[in-house]
């Protein structure tokens, strides 16, 4: 029998520690829509969304109320359409008007985000994907819901610098687009090097094609229930550190395992993965930065960030692993900027700087995310920072991603305000010195070798 | 068995229990366990409930509760067993 304690633990972490499910994320294929009709493929796409999805949302909500666990998002992952529109899209128009359809589908079922306007280019671009990319500006700024992420590199298959080079140009103009709202656009578009074809996570969520039809993923979270029970073992030494951080992973995934499997049996769609991420929120107590103080910084950013973050990182994946027989997707801790208090003030104080950023994004999932630079940023720098963000993605053997924010017309020292979810974040300040001469280099980034590990 | 787990926090007052075991019987909930306690004028108490028998599913319990609980100034959450099981149980 369950006692009182243990009721008592559980409602308190759900209660006061911010603990909850933060997305089912219903991963839709879209391989059976193709059609070389632009118009039937649109119309294909709208069917198959609205049909599959209808009941993710109520269904989302019985389990909420069933078990009394907050579950914040239900989201639609969609194979990547510049593989479903190649063959019926001639111009960028042609796959704006596909995101237009993504968006309406996305609001007629009711999901917040739709991810999967998205491009693998990791090797080079076809004509399709190319088209698809150039219009992202274009779909960010054009609809509502719809998120965009490009797979521009992987260990097996090395960095295709062009889309790089192009990349850095579509993030500057899709700032420029959404000027009016703060760039939001550039907080929907992702980068990655080995991106994961089943991750539950926006902005960089879509649905793989060596999924099934249809998979239910759910990311789970909890940064302020860590933060709460390292709070109990302070000045404690490093074996408590990571039995107290296995042991609460491991009952935060279980209640994301919990849900998976009874949205996957209502729903009558097959559980995927669970995605064992500590994903921060603007709310106070639900950061990790924070966590990363409880273990003894100052700041984030100070001298010993690096392995207080790869030691968080670690014991996450280690208390997780043995709580769901499927682990997948980003599965670690993300470092958000805009979307942690504890970050904010971090660079406020001036203790946490892009390239500290970056070092960490070696240590944890995820890369340089919801960072705002200056908007007069280069297009070329923009470009280097997503080339050195890939490398460190691709030479490691892990993911890693960049989403950047060139605020429009922001400098360093301003503010932007997205609301909700996305938080707000100063403008940080970027290296300066050119790379123009290495992002004008025309080809791709050879594979690195798997040997001689150094 | 459908077990349901309902939490009760706030301050003690005449009548708690009874309001809360008449809801339950009108709606053919069983009670399987009682625990309470009262710390500082805190009323704290944990029931285990069979819902097997009742005609309402476990969120519109919860919702019917919820609206006592705010008549009556507590806290009353009703929760499936199963996400207690999950994380306290391997």
């Amino acid at each position: 029998m369950i006692s009182m304690t243990e009721v008592t633990e559980t409602i308190r972490m759900i209660a006061s520690q911010n603990l909850d499910v933060r997305t089912i994320t219903l991963g839709i294929s879209l391989l059976d829509c193709i059609d070389s009709d632009l118009g039937r493929l649109k119309e294909n796409i709208y069917r198959k969304i609205t049909e599959s999805a209808k009941d993710l949302v109520s269904v989302g909500k019985e389990i909420e109320r069933d078990y009394g666990i907050p579950i914040v998002n239900k989201r639609i992952s969609v194979t990547p359409v510049a593989l479903v529109g190649g063959s019926a899209c001639r111009t960028t128009s042609d796959f704006v008007g596909i995101a237009k359809t993504l968006d309406r589908a996305a609001c007629e079922v009711g999901v917040n985000f739709i991810g999967g306007y998205s491009a693998l280019v990791s090797k080079g671009m076809t004509d399709a994907d190319e088209l698809l990319i150039r219009s992202i500006p274009e779909a960010l700024c054009s609809t509502q819901r719809v998120c965009s992420s490009v797979d521009a590199g992987s260990t097996k298959a090395g960095i295709d610098m062009d889309a790089v080079r192009l990349l850095g140009e579509v993030i500057r103009e899709t700032a420029e687009k959404t000027a009016g709202d703060s760039s939001i656009g550039c907080a929907k578009l992702v980068v990655f090097c080995n991106a994961p074809d089943d991750n539950p996570f926006m902005a960089g969520a879509f649905h793989g094609v060596t999924c099934p039809d249809k998979m239910i993923n759910v990311g789970v979270s909890g940064p302020g229930v860590v933060k709460t029970a390292l709070e109990q073992v302070r000045g404690a030494d490093f074996e408590t550190l990571c039995e107290t951080i296995k042991k609460t992973a491991f009952k935060v995934t279980r209640v994301g395992q919990l849900v998976a499997r009874e949205a996957s049996r209502r729903l009558d769609i097959p559980f995927g993965i669970i995605d064992l991420s500590l994903a921060p929120t603007p709310a106070v107590g639900d950061s990790v930065a924070d966590i990363l103080c409880e273990i003894g910084l100052e700041y984030p950013g100070a001298p010993g960030t690096t392995a207080a973050l790869a030691l968080l990182n670690d014991q996450v994946k280690k208390g997780g692993v043995m709580a769901s027989s499927y682990v997948g997707g980003l599965s670690g801790a993300f470092i958000p900027v805009s979307e942690d208090q504890g970050m904010i003030r971090a660079v406020n104080a001036g203790a946490l700087t892009l390239e500290k950023l970056e070092a960490m994004t070696c240590v944890c999932s995820v890369g340089l995310d919801m960072i705002a630079v200056p908007g007069d940023t280069n297009a070329s720098t923009i470009s280097g920072i997503i080339a050195d963000e890939l490398a460190i993605g691709m030479v490691n053997a892990k993911t890693t991603a960049v989403r950047l924010i060139p605020a429009a017309g922001k400098k360093v020292g301003d503010f932007i305000e997205f609301g909700g979810l996305l938080g707000s974040a100063p403008v940080m300040p970027v290296n300066g010195f050119s790379c123009e001469r290495l992002i004008e280099r025309k080809g791709r980034i050879p594979a690195p070798i798997h040997s001689f590990k150094n | 068995m459908e077990k349901t787990i309902i939490t009760v926090v706030g301050h003690d007052t005449v009548g708690i229990i009874a309001r809360i075991c008449t809801y339950l019987a009108q709606n053919r909930i069983n009670i399987l366990d009682i625990s309470q306690t009262i710390t500082g004028g805190y009323f704290n108490m944990m029931m285990v409930t069979d819902t097997s028998a009742s005609e309402k599913n476990t969120g519109k319990i919860a919702d019917d509760l919820d609206r006592i609980g705010a008549e009556m100034n507590l806290s009353i959450r009703c929760m499936q067993e199963d996400i207690f099981s999950a994380m306290h149980r391997i």
